[in-house]
Formats: structure tokens, C-alpha cells, sequence
């Protein structure tokens, strides 16, 4: 690139002849600077210092490498743990080695290399010329030729017949792809309508599958529960679909803590059963206040009171959580009235 | 014919006879690459997915894509006995029975994490200096499905272990893909083949992680990569770098030693990380089941914007003749991310149809020069970071001891109240700037030297900038302040041509794109204050040698 060019990129053309600041124009625009010689270039015991570096730096890769290899044979154990700080860094011992070892040998390649880039290669910027992105004129044209003749030698835009058929065809081409997609599953139904838990169905601890009486629940506590079918289900159906809409929780408040519920006589001696998947996106809800009967989602954090109808107090949840009608059944063990009366979980198009 | 009798030659020419390479390559192995610390990001994000194919390959030997229950019996202890899937069972196995598993699996998260942090940071710089314009606005284009892709494969892969972590987070993509009006609940059962979790979606996840979306990046990088060849690298402003050239190493043998090594040094950083800081720690978290959950849920960062978005949106629900439209879930995890991405993705051509820009760009703006486009970004960037903070709201409430109402209600003002402000701090800066460089270039740079003069007067000291500054800062500054002549927006006999209200839109938008910037001093305005300043000088030396005892 020649200089002058340089300053017509800078100073606009009615002003080329005039020196910008009272300097040449060689001072506004003096072009690359020199190119700088390192101590490497002039010293020769500098350039060989610089080369048993970067022979050390590779050296130490390989020896590195080796580590890795006996670190690979020495510690077997993924569980064993070394502590470093307590509580806080605690590596598995394998990990550890394995990592520093390993790490450490393809470390030293790269700054090997980038040392002997920087000290030893030579390192004279270059210029080159850019061209503009778009094809030169000639090629334009003589690809407008070359595309017009061969649109004229198929004929498509005559015979419009032809044309538009294909046009046709091919529309219709994406159909077998996408139905072809059709039994990636079932339709919905009303899958998303019901849960496995009926009538007389027990409430059982999650886990243990233990049915439970009023009095095994302290007045404030929560029990995760599920439906004493679910185990039964999950053996035969091998998912965790029925889970995912039937797990429960039951609280036990004094009645007069009750402030509403979602329907009359659904709680057996001021214990509530309700859905414990949140109606925003379907999170499991986890995090329940004792004393004011909140319960929180700890994804999105919605908000329900308990207490009064599992109303939303607070996040983005737009319904209650659905309350499970309970009652005692013979043995006084506690039951579900019926199936939920509503979906559970979060809401979708149909649910209406 | 064989001319070659080196080894290598020989080989060379056999390569040569059969594949022609050598006419290719000798345009190209010299090709020149300019210098500068921030051209590096990019580098990282494809360093950082060559990794991820090693070290993914790696863990498809041994994890096993299945939902099948089984009952955990391995090296960790605390899980025995416990069902789980087959998968969350092989992960274990992978981090405790396999020999450098859980080093390959802390690798490949920790590359997952660093290659969609490179891509973004990459992005913010091509933004700010306006590399994305014309001829490179596909590359921008490319690059935001890049981005896309990569947040689609992270999730994707953080949610194969089938932990209680990653589970919830699918269960939560459930219930987004379930809000989609009209078609939602059975693209829901079409994706887990029927009610969730099922026993399909992480077989189908799987092929969708290690082949589609891994294809899709390949050919995407690839096609990057050789739009940049083409283009030749842009350039910072300097002394001897024009529009019309590029100035740097060449490809062999610096450029080429410096990237490999480069590569080299972040496969090197990311093992070493991978050795002492624990990422993702699987067997902590349990198999998935959708009756539990950890308090203080997090995804991974990428993911955290969503996620913050979920949280502070309105409790907005519609039901009517028996439908439920779900805005609380529609609105912050589709809508949204939806109007972001386009909008990052049509940036370059909104800005060119502002300015009516339609020249070739090689040479990067500095960012304060753009002050409007830079305090869009920043404006962005804060929108950003609030939905993001927001999605780490309960652990923030818990650090610190705040409420975590009064976070979600901090986040939902910040969201709305905070970008504008940003935008307007960061124009004035860029201003701030701008007039910063128009008065070293008319007045040199303080020295920080005070002078009495005899009069008693005060001065300090300017001293001229040097060439190399100069050359700089005019070159940087010479593309800021041309506002484009737009169409008149009536002809000559006052009747409004076609198209005018779009065109005054356009006029408009122009015109507060490119207010208040501060002119570039010209050559006249140059010459003059060099004049003065040397007349100054020569008073205030006049003045000395007056005052000074004979």
C-alpha cells in the first residue's frame, strides 16, 4: 500500500493538498511502523535461550505425560478422596492426577509453541490486499448468461404446466416426512385429565408405603405421600409417569387455622391432601413454612397458602394447587374420596 | 514427473498428483491474520468444541441412553440398591468405575460451559466494533444459530445424566412445550412418546445431542470459518491498516503456531480445571423422580436468563370457550427468547437500513465512536443480566438474607426501569469519549505540567499526540458522522413520494442514531489548532524569556 493512498482514505479529496496539521502527510499517515527487532533477533545467546525454553517446555509435556500414565496405574479408586481444604476441596485422588497430569501435558505444548512464535519465528507483520467481496463484473454478467441459458435450455418458464406441477409435488413431499413422525406417541386423550388414584385408594408415605391415620400426623406437620396403588402401577408400567401426577402431600393444621379449602368436607380432622406438582411448570414443591402454611416452589418460587385453599400468595403459578377429598375408610386409615376434580401440574390448551 | 527428492516432497507430490491441493494451499498457508487479544474469543468457543467432540465421544463408549430401571450396584456407596435409569446408572459408573470418566465428563461440561461463554463474549465484540456489517452480515446470521444451537446442545447434554437436577429441568421444558396453544400437549406426547417422563426422551435426546445438533454446529463452524477466509479478518484502526488491506502475521508459520498453541493452552486449562474444580456432581443429586426436588435448583448459566424470565413474569393465565392460554409460561420461555434472538439476529440489517450504510467494512469501529449502537448493547446486556440475576434469586435471597419478594420485585422493576438508564449512561460516556478524542487530536494530551507565567497566569502544558495516535484516532473516527442523505420524502412539486411515511420512519430513526455525536475535527479545524498551539507555545516562550531577571 503506498502512502499516499493512505491519506486520501483519511482526508477528503478537496482537502488532499492541504497539510492537516501543519506536518507532511507523511506525519498523518506514516504507515506501518518499523518493524521492531527483538532481543532475540540481535543477540545469538538470547535466541539460543530462547530455544533450550521452549526444548524444556516440550520436555516437560512429555515428563508430564509419563506422570499421567503412572497416575493412571497408581490410583485405580475414583471414590478415594484427598482432602486439601476441608469441606471445600476435596478432589477424588484419580481425578485429581489423572486432570494435573494430563492437563499439564498439553499445557506445556501450547506454550511452548506460542514462546517459540513469539521469540523465534519471525515476526514481520505482512500487508495483504483485500479485494471486494462481490465477483467483478465480468464474472456477474457471464454468470447471468450462463443461469439465463440454462433456465431457457430446461424450459421451465415456458412450460408452465410442467412447472407448476412440480411446484405441487414437491409441496406435498414434506407430508410423508411429517407423518412419518405420527407414532413418536400416543395421542393425549385425557391422560393429562386423571391420575391413578380412585375411591377408597390409601394414602401411603412416600418410601416406606406405610397407610397412615390422622394420628400419625402432628398438627403442623407435611407428609409426602402417594397412592398406595402407585407401586403396584410403577411395577407394571416401568415409568414414572403415574408418580408424576399422583404424589401428594398431606398437612395436618388445627381446624381453626383453616381458612377455606377447595370443597366441602375434603379433610379428615384438619388434614388436607393436596397435588405436590406446581401448577406453573410442574416442579415438585418443596419448601413449606410451618407456621404461616406456605408453600413455596423452589424452581420459580410461586407461592401457595395452604391453608386457605392452596390459593398462589406470591410467583408466577396462575391456579391453585388441586386439593385431594380424603376421608377415613374402615380401618380409619386415610383414603381418597375420588380422583383429583381437576388436572394436575401445569396448564395446557384443552385443559379448558 | 518427480522432481522432489526430499521425503517430504516426495510425499507432498504424491498428495498433489492425487488431490491437486498444492494450487489451493499456496494462496492460503500464507494467508495473514491481524493481532489482537479480543480476535482470540472466537478462537476459544471453537477450540472449546473440538473438546467437546473428543471428550464426547469419549462418554458415548460407556453412557448408556436408556430409561430402563435398574438397581444401582457400583463403586458409590451411598446409592447401592437404589433404582434408577440405566442412564443416571452408566453416569455413575462414567465418574466412579471408569478410569478418567469423571475427569472426561468434568472436561466436557466445563468445555460446554466456556464454549457458550466464548460464543457470547465473541458476539458482544463483533457487536461493538461492528464487524457484523456489510460484507459480513450472514457470518452474524451464522453466528446467532451458532449461539442458538449451542445453548440447544447444552441442554440437551446436561439433561442426559437423568439426575434429580437435570430431570426437573426437562420437567419444566415439559410444561413450557405444554403452554404452546393449540398444539402443545401433543407435541408433548409426541416428544416423550406419550405422558412424561415416559421411556423415549432420552434415548431420542441422545441421538439428537451426539448427531443433529453436533452435525448442525460442524457445518455451521465450518461455513463460519470459511466466510471469514474469504472476507479476510477485519482490523483495528492504526498506522498503515486502511479498508483496503489487512495487516498481520501469516497464517505459516506464526499465525499458525500461535492458534495451534493456543489450542493447546485451552484444552490445557480446561483439563486442569477439570482436575481440581468439581462441576455437575451427579451422584449428589439422585436419580430423577418427579415427587422430589433440591432446594435451590440451578441450571447451567446459559440456561439462566430462561429460567430468571419464568421466575419474575406475571401470574398471567387466560381461559376462554374451554382453552387456557398460558402467558406466565408463553410469554417469558417462548415469546421472548423468541423477539431476542431475531432481534440479535436482524441487528446488522435494521442498522444498515437506519443508516443507509451500504459500503464494505474492514476496518472495526472503536466502540464509543458508535455511541448509539454501543449503548444499545449495553442496554441489551443489562436486560440480560437482570432476567439472569433473576434466575438466581433464591440463592442470592439466601446469601445474602433478603426476601426473595422483594428480589422478585427488584427484578421485575430492574428488568423494565434499568436498560434505558443504561442506555443513556453508556451514550454519555461514549460521548464523554468522543469529545475526549477530538480535543487530544486539536489540542494534544495534558502533560500534567503546570506553569506560572510572568503575568501570573496559570497553563498547563499540552504536548502534541503522536503520529500514530493521530492516524489512529482520525481513522477511527473518519466513519462515525456521516448521517446518509435519505430519498426527499416529496418531489419537486411537494407530492409525497411512495413509501413516505416508512422513509420518514427511516429519516427519523437515522437521525437519532446518529445524534449528538461529536464531529471529527477537520482537516481545516486541524490545521488551525496546530497553528495556534504553536503560536501559544511561542507567546507563553516569549512570555518566559520577558519575565526572566536580565
Amino acid at each position: 500500500m503506498s502512502d499516499s493512498h493512505e491519506a486520501a482514505a483519511l482526508v477528503p479529496a478537496e482537502h488532499n493538498g492541504h497539510p492537516g496539521t501543519g506536518s507532511d502527510l507523511e506525519s498523518i499517515a506514516p504507515g506501518l511502523p518499523a518493524h521492531r527487532l527483538r532481543l532475540t533477533d540481535t543477540d545469538a545467546r538470547a535466541a539460543q535461550r530462547a530455544e533450550r525454553q521452549v526444548a524444556i517446555l516440550f520436555g516437560l509435556s512429555a515428563l508430564a505425560t509419563i506422570g499421567f500414565v503412572v497416575a493412571f496405574f497408581a490410583f485405580p479408586e475414583s471414590e478415594t478422596t484427598i482432602t486439601i481444604i476441608p469441606g471445600l476441596f476435596e478432589p477424588s485422588e484419580s481425578n485429581l492426577f489423572l486432570g494435573l497430569t494430563l492437563g499439564l501435558a498439553i499445557l506445556f505444548v501450547g506454550i511452548g509453541a506460542i514462546h517459540w512464535a513469539k521469540k523465534l519465528m519471525v515476526d514481520e507483520e505482512v500487508v495483504d490486499v483485500r479485494h471486494p467481496a462481490r465477483s467483478p463484473d465480468a464474472d456477474r454478467a457471464e454468470f447471468e448468461t450462463i443461469l439465463a441459458g440454462g433456465v431457457q435450455e430446461s424450459g421451465i418458464a415456458d412450460r408452465s404446466i410442467i412447472r407448476r406441477t412440480l411446484i405441487g409435488a414437491l409441496a406435498l413431499l414434506p407430508i410423508p416426512a411429517v407423518l412419518l413422525l405420527r407414532d413418536l406417541g400416543p395421542l393425549p386423550g385425557k391422560k393429562l385429565e386423571e391420575t391413578i388414584i380412585s375411591e377408597n385408594i390409601r394414602i401411603v408415605i412416600d418410601g416406606t408405603q406405610r397407610p397412615l391415620r390422622p394420628e400419625d400426623i402432628p398438627v403442623g406437620g407435611l407428609v409426602n405421600a402417594v397412592p398406595e396403588n402407585l407401586e403396584e402401577v410403577e411395577e407394571l408400567e416401568g415409568t414414572l409417569n403415574a408418580r408424576a401426577k399422583a404424589t401428594l402431600m398431606l398437612i395436618r393444621l388445627r381446624p381453626e387455622e383453616i381458612i377455606s379449602q377447595q370443597g366441602d368436607d375434603w379433610s379428615v380432622q384438619g388434614i388436607l391432601c393436596f397435588s405436590k406438582v406446581c401448577t406453573h411448570v410442574g416442579c415438585p414443591l418443596g419448601l413449606y413454612e410451618q407456621r404461616s402454611h406456605h408453600m413455596l416452589c423452589p424452581c420459580h418460587q410461586s407461592t401457595f397458602d395452604l391453608a386457605d385453599g392452596a390459593k398462589v400468595l406470591f410467583g408466577p403459578a396462575a391456579r391453585p394447587l388441586p386439593q385431594l377429598p380424603i376421608k377415613l375408610d374402615s380401618e380409619g386409615y386415610i383414603v381418597a374420596q375420588s380422583d383429583f376434580t381437576e388436572p394436575v401440574g401445569p396448564s395446557f390448551w384443552e385443559r379448558g | 514427473m518427480s522432481t522432489a527428492t526430499t521425503p517430504v516432497g516426495k510425499a507432498g507430490e504424491y498428495l498433489d498428483d492425487r488431490t491437486g491441493g498444492a494450487t489451493l494451499l499456496k494462496h492460503n498457508l500464507r494467508k495473514v491474520f491481524p493481532d489482537h487479544w479480543s480476535f482470540m474469543l472466537g478462537e476459544i468457543a471453537l477450540y472449546s468444541f473440538i473438546i467437546l467432540l473428543l471428550s464426547g465421544t469419549f462418554l458415548t463408549f460407556f453412557y448408556k441412553p436408556s430409561m430402563v430401571e435398574v438397581i444401582y450396584n457400583g463403586s458409590y456407596v451411598p446409592l447401592n440398591g437404589v433404582k434408577m435409569s440405566e442412564a443416571y446408572a452408566s453416569t455413575l459408573d462414567i465418574s466412579f468405575d471408569i478410569r478418567g470418566g469423571l475427569l472426561m465428563r468434568q472436561i466436557h461440561h466445563w468445555a460446554a460451559l466456556i464454549f457458550v461463554a466464548a460464543i457470547s463474549v465473541h458476539l458482544f465484540r463483533i457487536f461493538f466494533t461492528g464487524a457484523f456489517r456489510k460484507p459480513r452480515e450472514f457470518n452474524w446470521l451464522i453466528g446467532v444459530g451458532l449461539l442458538t444451537l449451542a445453548i440447544l446442545e447444552g441442554f440437551s447434554g446436561y439433561s442426559l445424566p437423568d439426575d434429580l437436577l437435570s430431570g426437573t429441568g426437562l420437567r419444566i421444558a415439559e410444561g413450557i412445550v405444554l403452554a404452546i396453544p393449540v398444539v402443545g400437549t401433543y407435541l408433548s406426547f409426541f416428544l416423550f412418546g406419550g405422558e412424561f417422563p415416559g421411556q423415549d426422551f432420552i434415548p431420542r435426546l441422545y441421538s439428537v445431542h451426539i448427531l443433529l445438533i453436533p452435525g448442525a454446529i460442524l457445518a455451521a463452524i465450518t461455513a463460519h470459518l470459511i466466510m471469514v477466509v474469504y472476507h479476510k479478518h477485519t482490523q483495528y484502526p492504526g498506522p498503515g491498516r486502511t479498508e483496503n488491506n489487512v495487516v498481520g502475521y501469516p497464517l505459516l508459520p506464526v499465525y499458525m503456531a500461535k492458534a495451534g498453541g493456543f489450542f493447546f493452552v485451552v484444552f490445557g486449562i480446561i483439563v486442569l480445571l477439570s482436575a481440581v474444580a468439581t462441576i455437575n456432581p451427579v451422584w449428589l443429586f439422585g436419580p430423577y423422580t418427579p415427587s422430589q426436588i433440591t432446594a435451590g435448583s440451578q441450571p447451567d448459566w446459559y440456561i439462566g436468563f430462561l429460567d430468571g424470565m419464568l421466575r419474575i413474569f406475571p401470574a398471567w393465565e387466560t381461559t376462554a370457550f374451554g382453552h387456557t392460554i398460558s402467558w406466565n409460561i408463553l410469554f417469558p420461555a417462548l415469546i421472548l427468547p423468541g423477539i431476542m434472538f431475531t432481534l440479535l439476529g436482524l441487528y446488522p440489517f435494521i442498522e444498515a437500513w437506519v443508516t443507509g450504510d451500504k459500503r464494505e467494512h474492514h476496518l472495526l469501529d472503536r466502540p464509543r465512536n458508535q455511541a448509539t449502537r454501543t449503548a444499545l448493547g449495553v442496554m441489551a446486556i443489562t436486560f440480560y443480566i437482570i432476567l439472569w440475576i433473576a434466575g438466581a434469586n433464591d440463592i442470592i435471597a439466601t446469601a445474602f438474607d433478603l426476601s426473595i419478594n422483594a428480589m422478585i420485585r427488584a427484578s421485575q422493576i430492574g428488568v423494565i426501569l434499568l436498560p434505558p438508564i443504561a442506555y443513556v449512561i453508556t451514550k454519555r460516556i461514549c460521548l464523554g469519549l468522543q469529545r475526549r478524542d477530538r480535543d487530544r487530536l486539536l489540542h494534544g494530551r495534558e502533560t500534567g505540567l503546570i506553569r506560572r507565567l510572568p503575568s501570573g497566569e496559570y497553563i498547563e502544558v499540552h504536548a502534541p499526540i503522536s503520529d500514530e495516535e493521530r492516524v489512529t484516532l482520525l481513522q477511527a473516527g473518519a466513519k462515525k458522522d456521516e448521517v446518509f442523505a435519505l430519498p426527499e420524502s416529496t418531489d419537486d412539486n411537494g407530492v409525497p413520494a411512495p413509501g413516505g411515511l416508512v422513509q420518514g420512519v427511516r429519516a427519523r430513526l437515522s437521525r437519532w442514531y446518529f445524534s449528538e455525536t461529536i464531529p471529527d475535527p477537520t482537516p481545516d479545524e486541524l490545521h488551525e489548532a496546530a497553528h495556534h498551539a504553536q503560536e501559544l507555545a511561542e507567546n507563553q516562550q516569549a512570555q518566559l524569556e520577558a519575565g526572566k531577571p536580565s
